[in-house]
């Protein structure tokens, strides 16, 4: 590195240190900038593509409330994936590549919607635990030091309150009810936990990028911590339920002041990110299908706006 | 070709706001589609009540690593505050 580039670098991470943002015309280290353009989109993909397993419940719903919380909700999503495309576009890439990428199975997303949505206790589970840990994560990107990036965080924060909201209060209706709707709970509690718990990434041992990611501010805590906190936070929502979390390692410690917990399978983990979840070739169909079938539409509408031009142009001239 | 829609700028002005304020960029065909795409992604909760759309390219931005020397001029000049100027607690309405 010659030394007007080194100059460069100490400059940028001198002001990441005095904790100022860094904007989209700024100098940045061409890692720094392939590193957002990877996490942001992939967290774009995530809010896209969980449309799915909730989407599938929306004609299913038991009661209007039930339908129009489930229908905003979703809706949310699709325009938290825009504010995020929007941020990765500040950086160089554009909306089609984005797409593409998605599209092709090159792009990743949060493998946490690789599973299958089974009853409507997984709408509860997944607004309660899933949103749950997203918010957690998402709070602590509010603070990130890429601009566009923390602005929409902030948005997307606001937003997200009711979702995980909605959730619980479905897990509250059905173990407040039938003894058959409390097990329907249950078992979806057992089917999203561990999951969850994998959302936050592998543990910080094997995490190689956290330590550069932590020195540029793109994270403020690592996935252990932000675990940890989830955990804390989510164990006296399910006592208060009367639903039992699918841990017997699970226990408060005194001395930490946390709960320990037992061994994630990563094995699982890492299958799932590789293509073999559940639902990740019938995520990816579902994502093309929306992508192919409304082809016609952008480009109606392309066409109409260059006839509306044309009809300007030559009612002026 | 393949055309992709243009990005567009969306400011909100909020109804107890007096001016617009940015919220945030997206794709649009047209000014018109662009208001409409708005209405739908920034206003959802009541947010605004007024909405312009300015495509991204018609925006100027100043250049970050000019902005000492841009706004160094308004540094040593205080008595632009009202602050700056001394008068006795006795004269009211000022």
């Amino acid at each position: 590195m010659d030394n007007k580039s080194r100059n460069l670098e100490e400059e940028f991470q001198a002001r990441i240190d005095a904790g100022e943002n860094i904007e989209a015309k700024d100098w940045m280290p061409e890692k720094y900038r392939k590193t957002h353009i990877r996490q942001i989109s992939q967290h774009a993909h995530s809010e896209v593509v969980g449309m799915l397993p909730e989407g599938n419940w929306i004609t299913r719903a038991p009661s209007l409330r039930r339908k129009v919380a489930l229908l905003a909700k979703v809706q949310d999503e699709a325009g938290h994936g825009l504010y995020l495309y929007s941020a990765a576009e500040t950086l160089g890439i554009s909306r089609d590549e984005l797409m593409e990428q998605l599209n092709s199975g090159k792009a990743k997303y949060s493998s946490i919607f690789n599973y299958p949505s089974l009853t409507w206790a997984d709408m509860g589970a997944i607004g309660w635990l899933v949103d749950g840990a997203a918010i957690i994560n998402q709070v602590m990107l509010t603070k990130t030091s890429y601009g566009p990036y923390a602005r929409a965080m902030v948005r997307i924060c606001k937003e997200e309150s009711f979702h995980q909201r909605q959730g619980y209060e479905i897990m509250l209706t059905l173990c407040n009810g039938t003894e058959a709707q409390k097990a329907m709970a249950q078992d979806a509690l057992n089917r999203w936990w561990w999951p969850s718990l994998m959302m936050f990434g592998p543990r910080d041992e094997e995490s190689p990028h956290t330590e550069q990611s932590m020195k540029w501010k793109i994270k403020r805590k690592t996935n252990d911590e932000l675990r940890q906190q989830f955990i804390d936070q989510t164990v006296p929502q399910a006592d208060l339920l009367g639903l039992t979390i699918p841990d017997k390692d699970l226990k408060w410690n005194d001395e930490r002041g946390s709960y320990d917990f037992g061994p994630i399978d990563w094995e699982e983990f890492w299958n799932v990110v590789k293509g073999n979840g559940l639902c990740n070739r019938k995520r990816l169909k579902a994502r093309n299908e929306a992508w192919d079938n409304g082809k016609w539409v952008r480009d109606a509408a392309v066409a109409y706006a260059e006839k509306q031009a044309e009809r300007r142009v030559s009612k002026a001239g | 070709m393949k055309k992709e829609w243009p990005i567009w700028e969306i400011f909100i002005r909020s109804k107890n706001g007096l001016e617009h304020r940015h919220v945030g960029s997206l794709h649009a065909a047209d000014a018109e589609m662009a208001i409409q795409n708005a209405r739908d992604v920034y206003t959802r909760r009541q947010e605004g009540v007024s909405v312009w759309v300015v495509e991204s390219k018609h925006i100027t931005a100043s250049n970050p690593e000019k902005s000492g020397e841009l706004f160094e001029p308004a540094k040593d000049k205080v008595y632009r505050h009202p602050t700056f100027y001394n008068l006795p607690d006795e004269v009211k309405h000022m």
